[in-house]
């Protein structure tokens, strides 16, 4: 929106206009700077990694050394090694999206509806809501890692109680991942929905109740249509990074073997095998294959004053 | 909640409502009935209560007491959505997310009435707004949102429609067109209205019957012309137009009539049209039904006199002319004199009498040695504030 508004003051000057020819050519020197870093530290890696994502193996040379090329090859044998990762990712994503979404809404709910009429509560669970941010990341997956271990009490009594067969575990399973994933990324998931929420005109449900609508259909009606705008910032906030996330999923945090997911696999490749063209091609697609949804998702929302 | 309509506007009953609110009282033991069919204007400053007890009628606030029947049947338990009560709220509170078709569809569908987008569409061209069925609510202007508003409201033929000074936020042109499209529809419908407003010229235009409201309680009841012309307490008077207030003592009670000596002068009024007959009371004259005079008129029976008086005062406002004349003894009474000629009858300085024929006086109910109960700035805080401070002291002596 930003840029569109500066562009339209670029080109509607007019040689009568000099005062505005100045002013542009003074926002044009105050981009300068945004737009030398994104050259610099955007474009030019993007670049670069769309070239190493082609680059071939050099003939007789060492591991990790490869030449300029143009080797489409590296796209489909990566897309036939790692496309259950791929779908792994997705899925896990946007199961924890979901989930996300059912522990936020309430609690933001909760923050910016019910508390309305105690702003020191309201502040104080909001503090509650980002502390976490106050711990690494790491730490934190860690905990969870030592929470959910065979020794920790909750998996003893899931034994106890049966409901875990015995040499079952809790880590490195699909659910320990995605229960990561959820963990991390509640707040993102609920700070846009209280902003949303905090703002919502409850003359708005009144009217809803006052027009025949139950507080259930008034709820999905009213209330969560106007809340859409949060929901919609929160669920990219959360899928985009759970999407390519690698450490949850983790055999050193949550996960296994069993549960790679790209960000695993992308990791593995730079960093263990040193197959920089697939790592490369694996950023790539999984680039591409989170902005096709992304972006079907922000249309059909119809809402472009998102974030 | 079946899918049907109410076959008429039904009659509404308050027995006994009081509603009270953290730290005062809002609502004292209110009673009231409104028929079926009529036009209801409660009315009264801002802070009396009125769009409290709008809000207990539409659902949105509990009472502390009391019980609330539409059409006979006690709703007072129930929820707003189960209520055949429908709101035209004061900021119209119209769905920004949805169209203004799906706004004023919104309550047919829920209540699966049929053909709830063609009735939408009705209810559209009634307030002349069809043509804007697609538009969203922040697209029109303030008096498009307000006929949207009522549409929706007016499209689910509620047994009673409820308005929330819903003209407060139109200019002064388009409010008189609304009032009569109201007006209109309320009579094409044949619905039960409750019109809560301060605005007591809009209640008197619009309202078959008008209720002061002051405190938390109804002052006075009636038509329109009934209260004006005759209204029984102090705060009614001044509250709906303006009125000429003297106290004194009754010095002769006769069978048509009474006398009231007031700093000296003997003012009579007709004996059905004061509420008190003895001892210290408070009479009254509306300003328009006094008529200046610049020679001493002839005592005359059937006429009340007084004056002289000196003018301070002379405010040309279109159709009359307000003058102030300060009476020694009275204080200063305002007068209403009608533009028949041009430029003012007197100027400020002149000495004047005034007459008026004693039919006119009325004598309110209020006991003198009371203090005024209408004081001019009765807001919500400060009433709020008034309520506190008689806990307090009640608190203290227990």
């Amino acid at each position: 929106m930003a840029f569109g508004a500066f562009g339209a003051t670029a080109t509607a000057t007019t040689p009568a206009e000099p005062a505005i020819r100045r002013r542009s050519r003074v926002v044009l020197l105050l981009l300068l700077p945004g737009v030398l870093y994104l050259a610099l530290f955007f474009l030019a890696p993007l670049l670069s990694l769309v070239m190493t994502s082609f680059q071939a193996p050099v003939e007789f040379g060492d591991i990790g050394q490869y030449q300029a090329a143009f080797r489409w090859e590296n796209y489909t044998t990566v897309l036939d090694a790692y496309g259950p990762h791929i779908v792994r990712s997705f899925v896990f994503a946007a199961t924890a999206t979901v989930a996300a979404l059912l522990f936020s809404f309430p609690l933001a709910y909760f923050l910016g509806v019910k508390l309305r009429p105690f702003p020191l509560l309201q502040a104080l669970g909001l503090t509650l809501v980002i502390a976490p941010f106050f711990i690494s990341f790491l730490l934190r997956t860690l905990a969870w890692k030592q929470l959910l271990s065979d020794e920790s009490w909750f998996v003893s009594a899931l034994h106890g109680l049966q409901i875990l067969p015995p040499g079952e575990h809790v880590t490195g399973t699909a659910f320990s991942v995605i229960f990561g994933l959820t963990y991390n990324f509640i707040p993102f998931m609920t700070l846009p929905i209280y902003t949303s929420l905090e703002r919502l005109d409850l003359r708005y449900v009144e009217a809803g109740g006052d027009l025949y609508s139950s507080p259930a259909s008034t709820f999905f009606r009213v209330t969560v249509p106007l809340a859409a705008p949060g929901i919609i910032s929160g669920a990219l906030l959360t899928f985009i990074p759970a999407a390519g996330d690698y450490i949850n999923a983790s055999r050193d945090f949550l996960g296994s073997t069993d549960t790679a997911m790209i960000g695993n696999v992308i990791e593995a490749n730079f960093l263990v095998l040193q197959n920089y063209p697939a790592a490369a091609a694996l950023s790539l697609i999984l680039m591409v294959a989170i902005l096709i949804p992304v972006s079907v998702y922000v249309m059909r929302s119809g809402t472009d004053d998102l974030l | 909640m079946a899918g049907s309509f109410a076959e008429s506007g039904a009659d509404l009953e308050l027995v006994g409502i009081t509603k009270r609110f953290p730290g005062f009282t809002a609502i004292e033991d209110l009673n009231l009935t409104i028929p079926a069919g009529s036009f209801f204007a409660l009315l009264g400053p801002s802070g009396c209560g009125k769009t409290t007890t709008l809000r207990l009628v539409a659902g949105l606030e509990d009472a502390t007491a009391g019980r609330i029947l539409i059409g006979g049947t006690d709703v007072t338990t129930t929820k707003s959505f189960q209520r055949p009560v429908n709101t035209v709220f004061q900021s119209y509170a119209l769905f920004p997310h949805m169209t203004v078709l799906e706004n004023v569809a919104f309550g047919l569908k829920r209540r699966k009435i049929s053909d709830a987008t063609a009735k939408a569409h009705e209810a559209l061209r009634l307030v002349e707004l069809d043509h804007l069925a697609q538009r969203k609510p922040q697209q029109l202007s303030g008096g498009q949102q307000q006929r949207v508003a009522l549409a929706r409201a007016v499209v689910n033929r509620p047994a009673l429609l409820l308005l929330d000074e819903p003209l407060g936020a139109l200019d002064l042109k388009l409010r008189r067109q609304m009032q009569i499209e109201l007006k209109n529809i309320q009579q094409d419908v044949g619905l039960t209205f409750l019109h809560v407003t301060h605005d007591q010229e809009e209640a008197m235009t619009m309202a078959d019957t008008v209720a002061v409201m002051n405190k938390g309680q109804i002052e006075q009841m009636g038509a329109p012309e009934e209260l004006y012309e005759l209204p029984k307490t102090a705060f009614v008077a001044n509250f709906l137009g303006q009125s000429n207030l003297f106290t004194g003592a009754v010095t002769a009670s006769g069978d048509r009539s009474i006398v009231v000596d007031v700093a000296g002068r003997k003012i009579e009024i007709p004996r059905e049209r004061a509420q008190r007959h003895a001892g210290h009371v408070t009479i009254g004259v509306r300003p328009e039904k006094l008529r200046l005079h610049t020679e001493a008129p002839p005592a005359q029976p059937g006429s009340n006199v007084v004056g002289p008086g000196r003018v301070v005062d002379v405010s040309f406002s279109g159709v009359s002319t307000q003058y102030q004349v300060a009476v020694p003894g009275l204080g200063t009474l305002v007068v209403f004199a009608q533009n028949m000629v041009f430029g003012p009858v007197v100027s400020p300085g002149a000495e004047v009498w005034l007459t008026w024929t004693t039919d006119h006086g009325f004598g309110l109910v209020d006991d003198p040695a009371d203090a005024p109960r209408f004081a001019a700035d009765t807001d919500t805080h400060s009433l709020a504030v008034q309520r506190r401070e008689k806990l307090e002291a009640e608190l203290e002596e227990a």
